[in-house]
């Protein structure tokens, strides 16, 4: 068992895209909420292979995309102080600020570096004790504990010169919003993954419960999506609305407790802006005041730039789930991977980028 | 961003571990899954195991999978 390429044997695919044929009558519009099922739908041609009952959209389940220009811009304004350091996974350096990227700022001089890690942010921070090594800490549920992980090593390690801007975001209650805004009818919501590894399922409830939307936490083979479209038209079908995990390998009902317990101990949940989508109450994740003298807004004087959309990028319409990518003028021309106007286009698993990568049919 | 590889631990020690991933060997953290053990195949995300990953309920899955497409041919 090696957890992979057993999950994409394609003749097992076949017998499930048979039963979701078979059992899916009703007409039903079902969202992936995470980036990364997005790309899994679109490299295996997933919509292509599903009934035409089934209807797919793209959920704003990526973190590059759905930081603010406004987050980025303290981001580039930090990384033009003296003796900085800016560490950052490298979906970040191409993502356009409002007046420039941290690519660009790179270019000009500022101390950029792209880590795979925050345990390479803090060998950063020990190598270079005369800099402030500031962590852009983006990223969902999944992520966020690996950088309450890294504070905590900062200090059992004495490290003095690391710092976090905290741009976390909070899956659940962004959900909410959607629903509740009315803007996008779902049947089905296809929940996160690896951030329901750290939650667990339970968070989800109150999506079954109060909006009778059925949910499934998938995984993120081919075969994972199939199962849980599956199981998200059986629930329709039955008129049910339940919270299920497909991916129960990787996922428990109770999550990660350890990893729970870190995001508790060093964060606390605070509003946060959401490209599209605009303020959402304890949708974000900023340092406990123990921690705060960590925190790079509050340790650093900043003054960033006023905050700027470019025009005619609909990024926030498509991460909302009411526009797709081939409804935007600038779509494969004025915005490619190489030159990408908005974030959804940058990130590998933004939706602009699926669809202009595999979207064959439908324009890319 | 979410994205998490399933990786083998061949060794431990303290909070790290050596894992192979897809015949590559790397360091990576377990501040998150302190109970992993040697042989446990766990998500990697960012350098850091996220969760242990349970073989029986992979093996589960598949066996439902078959299940599936068996009783479809049948159909």
């Amino acid at each position: 068992m090696k957890f992979i390429t057993e999950f994409r044997r394609s003749e097992l695919a076949g017998g499930l895209i048979s039963q979701i044929h078979r059992r899916s009558k009703t007409s039903v519009r079902f969202m992936e909420f995470c980036g990364g099922h997005t790309v899994t739908i679109f490299r295996y041609g997933l919509r292509q292979v599903l009934p035409q009952t089934i209807e797919m959209v793209s959920g704003p389940g990526c973190p590059v995309c759905v930081t603010a220009n406004a987050d980025l811009d303290k981001a580039i304004a930090l990384s033009r102080l003296p003796d900085v350091i800016i560490t950052t996974f490298g979906d970040m350096l191409k993502v356009p600020a409002s007046h420039s990227s941290l690519q660009k700022v790179k270019a000009d001089g500022a101390d950029v570096r792209v880590v795979y890690s925050t345990t390479d942010a803090l060998v950063i921070a020990e190598r270079n004790p005369t800099k402030s090594v500031i962590f852009l800490g983006i990223g969902f549920e999944t992520t966020a504990p690996t950088i309450a992980a890294s504070i905590l090593q900062a200090k059992a390690r004495r490290i003095k010169n690391y710092y976090i801007l905290s741009v976390h975001k909070l899956c659940p209650p962004v959900i909410r919003a959607l629903l509740d805004s009315g803007e996008v009818k779902l049947h089905g919501l296809i929940c996160p993954g690896h951030v329901s590894a750290i939650i667990g399922s339970h968070p989800w409830e109150f999506i079954a419960r109060d909006y009778n939307i059925p949910c499934v936490v998938s995984g993120f083979e081919p075969l994972d999506i199939l199962q849980c479209v599956d199981m998200l038209v059986a629930q329709v079908e039955n008129g049910e609305s339940k919270v299920e995990i497909a991916y129960r390998r990787g996922v428990r009902p109770e999550g990660n407790r350890e990893a729970l317990k870190l995001i508790e101990q060093v964060f606390e949940p605070c509003p946060a802006e959401w490209r599209g989508i605009g303020e959402v109450p304890d949708s974000g994740l900023r340092l406990r005041k123990e921690y705060q003298t960590l925190a790079a807004e509050f340790a650093f004087d900043i003054e960033p730039e006023p905050a700027y959309e470019p025009g005619g990028c609909i990024c926030g319409d498509i991460l909302r789930g009411v526009k797709t990518p081939t409804d935007c003028k600038l779509f494969g021309k004025a915005c490619t991977p190489e030159y990408p106007v908005g974030p959804c286009m940058v990130s590998s698993e933004g939706s602009c980028s699926a669809y202009y990568l595999y979207g064959g049919d439908f324009g890319g | 961003m979410c994205l998490a590889i399933p990786a083998l631990i061949k060794s431990i020690e303290d909070k790290e571990a050596e894992v192979e991933i897809g015949g590559i060997t790397r360091r990576i953290s377990l501040w998150l899954t302190p109970e992993a053990k040697v042989g446990d195949y766990v998500l990697v995300h960012t350098g850091y195991a996220i969760n242990i990953l349970n073989q029986e309920e992979a093996e589960e899955t598949l066996r439902l999978f078959a299940e599936i497409t068996k009783a479809e041919e049948e159909v």
